[in-house]
Formats: C-alpha cells, sequence, structure tokens
C-alpha cells in the first residue's frame, strides 16, 4: 500500500503548524491587498492627475508573475538597501499583487455610484474624505464582496508560491518532509486536501456574508 | 447704495466642447426673491443651477453670492480661480433638491439629514437629530424618521431631500424638476411644502419646473430659456399673460396643448 496512515499521522502536527504559517500569509497578504487595493481605486478618483501612474502601475503588477514580484522583493530589493526576512517580503509581493487586482474591483463598485450620489454629497458640502468614507464606500463594497472573497480565495492557493523563497509554510514543509523521509504521497496529498478543506469552507463563508450584505443593503 | 444681490451671474458662459449651453448669462436675484426658470429641454436651464451649485465648471464669467466671488477668489488684487477651500466656504450657503432625490439609500430619512450638519458643520449629534425632527416635521414626515428611502414614495422621498437640504441652513435653495420624476398624484404634496417654505423662510428659490402653474403662482419672477440666453423674463402675470417675445408665446403655447 502507498498510503501510509502511521505517517500521515506522524508528520500531521508539522503540517499543522505549516498550516498556520500560510493562513498567516494569507490574512496579512489579504489585509495588505484589501486596504491598498481600496487606497489605489480612491486615489485615482480623488486626485484625478495621479490616473494614468495607478493606470500603469496596476498593469505593470498584473502583467508580470507573482513569482517574478516574490523573488523581486526577496532578492533585489537588498541590493537597493531594503532587507526584508522572507515571510515579510512574500506577504508583501502577494498584497501588492492582489491589490493591483482589488483595485480594479473596487473601482468597478465606484463606477456603479450613481452620479447623483455624488452631486448630493457636493451639494451638502461633504468633504471628499466624508464622502467616500460615509456615502461611497459603504454602498460600493457590499457588491463587489464576492469579487474581493474570489480574490481572497485566489490568494490562498497561491500561497505554495512562497516556498521558493523558503518561508516555511505548507508547501515547503511537505517538501522538506518529502526529500528528508522520500515519501511524497502523504505530505503532498494532505497539504492538498488543506487547501481543498479551507477553500471550500472560504467559499462558504464569503456567500454567507454576501447574503448578509444583501439584506442589509436591500432595506 | 442698493443691497447686494443674493446671486449674481456676470457673464457666465458654459460650453461642452464646441456645443455652448450658457452664453454670457447676465442674471441678478434679491434676497429672498422666487425665481423660476422655464424653458425647452437644452435651452441650459438646468446649467444654471448646476453651475450655481459647483457642480459644473465655468468657462466664462464670475457667479457671485452675495457679493463674493463663488466660481473665484481675490488674490493680490485679482480674481482668480477658486480652490476647493474658497468653493466650499461660499456653497454652504446654497442647498439644492435633485429631480431624481438622490438620498443616500443606506441611511434612514433622519440619517439623511444630520450627516452633512454633524460632518460639515461640527454639530453635536443630538442637536442635529433634533433639528432634523423639527424638519422632517415641517415636511409631513414626523414618523418616518426611521425609515429607508427605498421604503418611501417618491413624493416622500422628495421631501426628505427638502429637509435634508434644509438641515444645512441654506440661504439660496436650488430646485432642479423637483416633481418631474414624480408620478402626478405625488406632485402635489412636495409642491405644498415648496410653498410652506416660501411663506415660512426668507429663503432665496431658483427653481427650474415644468409645472407652470406653480411658478405663476409661486415665483416673483419668471426667466424663460432659450438657446442658452434669457429670451424674456418678468412677473409671471406678466410672462404668462403677455408674453412679447416669439419664442415665449411659442413655448407656452405648445406647453398649453400638452396640458
Amino acid at each position: 500500500m502507498i498510503w501510509d496512515w502511521a505517517f500521515a499521522f506522524e508528520i500531521l502536527p508539522v503540517l499543522g503548524r505549516a498550516a498556520i504559517v500560510t493562513i498567516e500569509a494569507t490574512l496579512l497578504g489579504f489585509i495588505i491587498a484589501a486596504l491598498l487595493g481600496l487606497v489605489l481605486a480612491v486615489v485615482r478618483i480623488a486626485v484625478p492627475w495621479t490616473g494614468w501612474t495607478i493606470s500603469v502601475l496596476v498593469e505593470l503588477i498584473r502583467s508580470t508573475p507573482l513569482l517574478i514580484q516574490i523573488f523581486f522583493l526577496y532578492f533585489v530589493l537588498p541590493k537597493f538597501g531594503v532587507v526584508l526576512d522572507a515571510f515579510t517580503a512574500g506577504v508583501l509581493a502577494i498584497g501588492i499583487h492582489y491589490a493591483a487586482y482589488c483595485s480594479e474591483v473596487y473601482r468597478a463598485g465606484f463606477d456603479n455610484i450613481h452620479r447623483g450620489q455624488w452631486e448630493a454629497a457636493i451639494a451638502l458640502n461633504l468633504s471628499s474624505w466624508t464622502t467616500f468614507k460615509d456615502i461611497i464606500i459603504p454602498q460600493a463594497i457590499p457588491p463587489i464582496v464576492p469579487a474581493l472573497g474570489n480574490y481572497l480565495v485566489a490568494l490562498f492557493k497561491e500561497t505554495p508560491l512562497l516556498s521558493a523563497i523558503a518561508v516555511l509554510e505548507l508547501m515547503q514543509t511537505a517538501k522538506i518532509i518529502g526529500s528528508e523521509t522520500f515519501r511524497y504521497t502523504e505530505p503532498i496529498t494532505l497539504v492538498g486536501l488543506f487547501f481543498l478543506a479551507m477553500s471550500l469552507v472560504s467559499a462558504a463563508l464569503i456567500r454567507s456574508l454576501e447574503g448578509v450584505l444583501n439584506r442589509r443593503t436591500m432595506r | 447704495m442698493t443691497e447686494q444681490p443674493m446671486v449674481r451671474f456676470e457673464n457666465v458662459s458654459k460650453r461642452y466642447g464646441a456645443l455652448t449651453v450658457l452664453d454670457g448669462l447676465d442674471l441678478e436675484i434679491k434676497r429672498g426673491e422666487k425665481v423660476s426658470v422655464i424653458g425647452p429641454s437644452g435651452s441650459g436651464k438646468t446649467t444654471v443651477l448646476r453651475m450655481l451649485m459647483t457642480l459644473e465648471t465655468i468657462n466664462d464669467g464670475v457667479i457671485w453670492v452675495e457679493g463674493e466671488p463663488l466660481t473665484h477668489m481675490h488674490r493680490n488684487g485679482k480674481l482668480v480661480p477658486a480652490d476647493i477651500n474658497h468653493i466650499r466656504k461660499i456653497r454652504a450657503k446654497i442647498g439644492m433638491v435633485f429631480q431624481s432625490f438622490n438620498l443616500f439609500p443606506h441611511m434612514t430619512a433622519m440619517a439623511n439629514c444630520i450627516e452633512a450638519p454633524i460632518t460639515v458643520l461640527g454639530m453635536k449629534r443630538a442637536d442635529a437629530e433634533a433639528r432634523a425632527a423639527d424638519l422632517l416635521e415641517m415636511v409631513g414626515l414626523g414618523q418616518k424618521k426611521g425609515h429607508y428611502p427605498s421604503q418611501l414614495s417618491g413624493g416622500q422621498q422628495q421631501r426628505v431631500a427638502i429637509a435634508r437640504a434644509l438641515a444645512m441652513r441654506p440661504k439660496i435653495m436650488l430646485f432642479d424638476e423637483v416633481t418631474s420624476a414624480l408620478d402626478p398624484e405625488l406632485v402635489g404634496e412636495v409642491l405644498e411644502v415648496i410653498r410652506k417654505l416660501g411663506r415660512e423662510h426668507d429663503l432665496t428659490m431658483l427653481m427650474v419646473t415644468h409645472q407652470m402653474g406653480f411658478a405663476k403662482e409661486f415665483s416673483d419672477r419668471v426667466c424663460f430659456f432659450h438657446a442658452g440666453k434669457i429670451c424674456e423674463q418678468g412677473p409671471p402675470k406678466e410672462l404668462f399673460g403677455a408674453p412679447k417675445n416669439e419664442r415665449t408665446q411659442q413655448f407656452l403655447r405648445a406647453v398649453l396643448e400638452a396640458g
């Protein structure tokens, strides 16, 4: 038999610790992506002359592989005096990469806000900060939660790329177990199952969040 | 010395590319005056309101509010285009009600009415709520404070929008075809609120309207716009009773026929 239950149970605790690193990287990466993406989208509207620069930046990030960006932050930035540890560099790269995607999602959300909402905000003399914070963002976010959620799951599934710069997340840990014991079947399968389970759970969570948000805005 | 006009358009032009929407507009509105703007669509009448609310920039001229420039500011003895701080200071005197209401759909009627007083005027929540409650009462919606716009009829939404604009204590109120999006049976309740405002408040009002009957009865002066210019203006009795300009006559005839 190629599947050894005893071995699988033996490596579970190690993989469990690595899973925590994966989840940390996912959450931190997504927080960066969601916030930076929002900042990019807001700045593009609030400061019109930045539009072109931000478009180029977003296109540049979306059109190059994430792996290259990870390598860039980890191996190239130190040449300019910026030394980041592997986890930080990896999380930053993932966050920035997905921020580019998220900013487009936010932009679509903002585009969907009726022009009259902006005009009412002007007529009430609201500052641009208040307009975004109280009027535009609360209306723009609920419809784009599913799209943002998809990027959360996509980002999560890309965290194994961090193994390329030796972050001890799930994939890297599985590879180490494999190379030390010459048994790849159990660690790789368990890692795959973990990703499957987590993806399904997150998808379900996003769906219920979507439901809550829809109920609130349909009032 | 005569009193400063509340609003003065001085040779104001608005162009979209090759299209001239307003051509050298000169218009003065006195404090407390109620002015109706009528005219065919595309005549630039809504643009007048939108420029005054700073929703549109202007290409030429200066708009003055109580003797201060709105679109410009004084710097080294010259008039230069206004920055956002100056614009916000002057436009605080102006409120606007829109054809499509433009209430904030994620906020209750009450929240719609206290948002700007709290964030812009810095009012305490309790004070803002008390004032908003009075205003909602005044527009006949005292019982609907906790309702969301989607739970209100068009006429009710528009009355909330009027209360929301009044909560900022404007000196000038702009009404942009405020009954055009309403079912006929809801027009009356909104006009009644505007009448009441006219009676009880010393507001300067400028309204674009298709309700000729209301313009006739309510306004001190009616301006007929055609092709980006004021074609004819005067007291409603004269303009509706004995229009001098041929275009005004044509327009009024067409409107009357349409019923």
